[in-house]
């Protein structure tokens, strides 16, 4: 048990212990995305890049209340409906914050937030070029997948269910067969609603979680992320402990031998 | 003399008097050049580079920073 705990997750050749990541939005301010982020135990939380409001300079902004020295910051390109929109994004991301690592994810359609596959290769291909490190987050199509991990990226993404529905993982088969057939981390990226979600994507093997929506939403954010942290770490568990055979029947746990 | 220019920032127009650096038109804005980044004319401008970089008449500069995102 304790040799799994030091098991360390290994992200574009950074070493990381939480498998959990956290995205920053949707909480009532900086201060409770901080205390979030602290409960979650994660260390590596998402960012958008967005224009600063030049008519307001002063107004609090978030790497006052979580470090990036003390967190990793994976800039996002949520919001981002084209493969040149997202690659601009992230060049500004990598000038304004210093690091390669990112979250490539090109939405297709505003009301499924379901990602443009095409653009996302697209994407992907220009930014492994000019040498950033990119998460993607995808569809749950195995050949996709396949073709992102080909190209170069270091984590593939698929979603579990549409951003920000909370429908938990609604496609447990493609999910496995894409974390069978590939040699980077596979995250489930969207979807987990509550902790058992998050435990049933760890208990199909997958390398780690990223949500916002299911502790931000939460009637009580900073709980559900200490609730969100034991689900990662248990679900983990429970993949390298093995689960027992699923029976159509009974079958006691009490010895038959010696009853009166 | 001060001769003034028309630029576009974050997608509004600005005027600024001509000859400013932008590492100047950050300061004179209030914002601490190590929390932004910034795109002139759809090009990235190294933070190296904010002290050389002249302001010209009709630029289009997006100034961008971090917030809180999931998705």
């Amino acid at each position: 048990m304790t040799e799994q705990k030091q098991e360390k997750f290994n992200i574009a050749g950074k070493d990381f212990t939480s498998r959990l990541i956290v995205g920053t939005g949707k909480y009532k301010d900086f201060e409770e995305t901080a205390r979030a982020v602290e409960a979650s135990g994660a260390e590596i939380v998402t960012v958008a890049t967005r224009r600063v409001n030049i008519m307001n300079p002063d107004q609090p902004m978030l790497v006052d209340y979580l470090d990036p020295k003390k967190y990793t910051y994976l800039p996002n390109t949520a919001g981002c409906f084209t493969a040149d929109d997202a690659i601009r994004t992230l060049r500004l991301a990598r000038e304004g914050g210093g690091w390669n690592l990112v979250k490539l994810e090109v939405l297709g359609d505003q009301k499924t937030l379901y990602p443009n596959m095409i653009e996302t290769l697209h994407a992907a291909e220009v930014l492994i070029k000019e040498g950033f490190d990119v998460m993607v987050y995808c569809s749950d199509d195995p050949i996709m997948a396949k073709r992102l991990e080909d190209l170069g990226c270091c984590a593939i993404m698929p979603l579990g269910a549409p951003i920000g529905s909370g429908l938990g993982i609604q496609n447990p088969v493609q999910i496995r067969l894409i974390i069978e057939q590939a040699n980077v981390p596979v995250l489930v990226d969207a979807g987990v609603g509550t902790a058992s979600d998050a435990a049933e994507a760890m208990e199909l093997g997958c390398d780690g979680v990223l949500m916002n929506t299911a502790i931000a939403e939460a009637q009580d954010p900073i709980a559900m992320a200490y609730a969100m942290r034991l689900a990662v770490e248990a679900g983990r568990a429970a993949y390298f402990a093995g689960r027992m055979p699923k029976k159509l029947y009974a079958d006691p746990s009490s010895p038959l031998a010696g009853l009166i | 003399m001060n001769i003034v220019i028309e630029i576009t920032i974050n997608g509004d127009p600005h005027k600024i008097a001509k000859g400013q650096n932008l590492d100047m038109l950050l300061q004179d804005l209030n914002l601490d050049p190590a929390k932004v980044a910034v795109e002139r004319n759809l090009e990235i401008v190294s933070k190296t580079t904010y002290q050389d970089v002249i302001i010209m008449a009709d630029d289009r500069l997006e100034i961008v920073h971090f917030i809180g995102g999931g998705k």
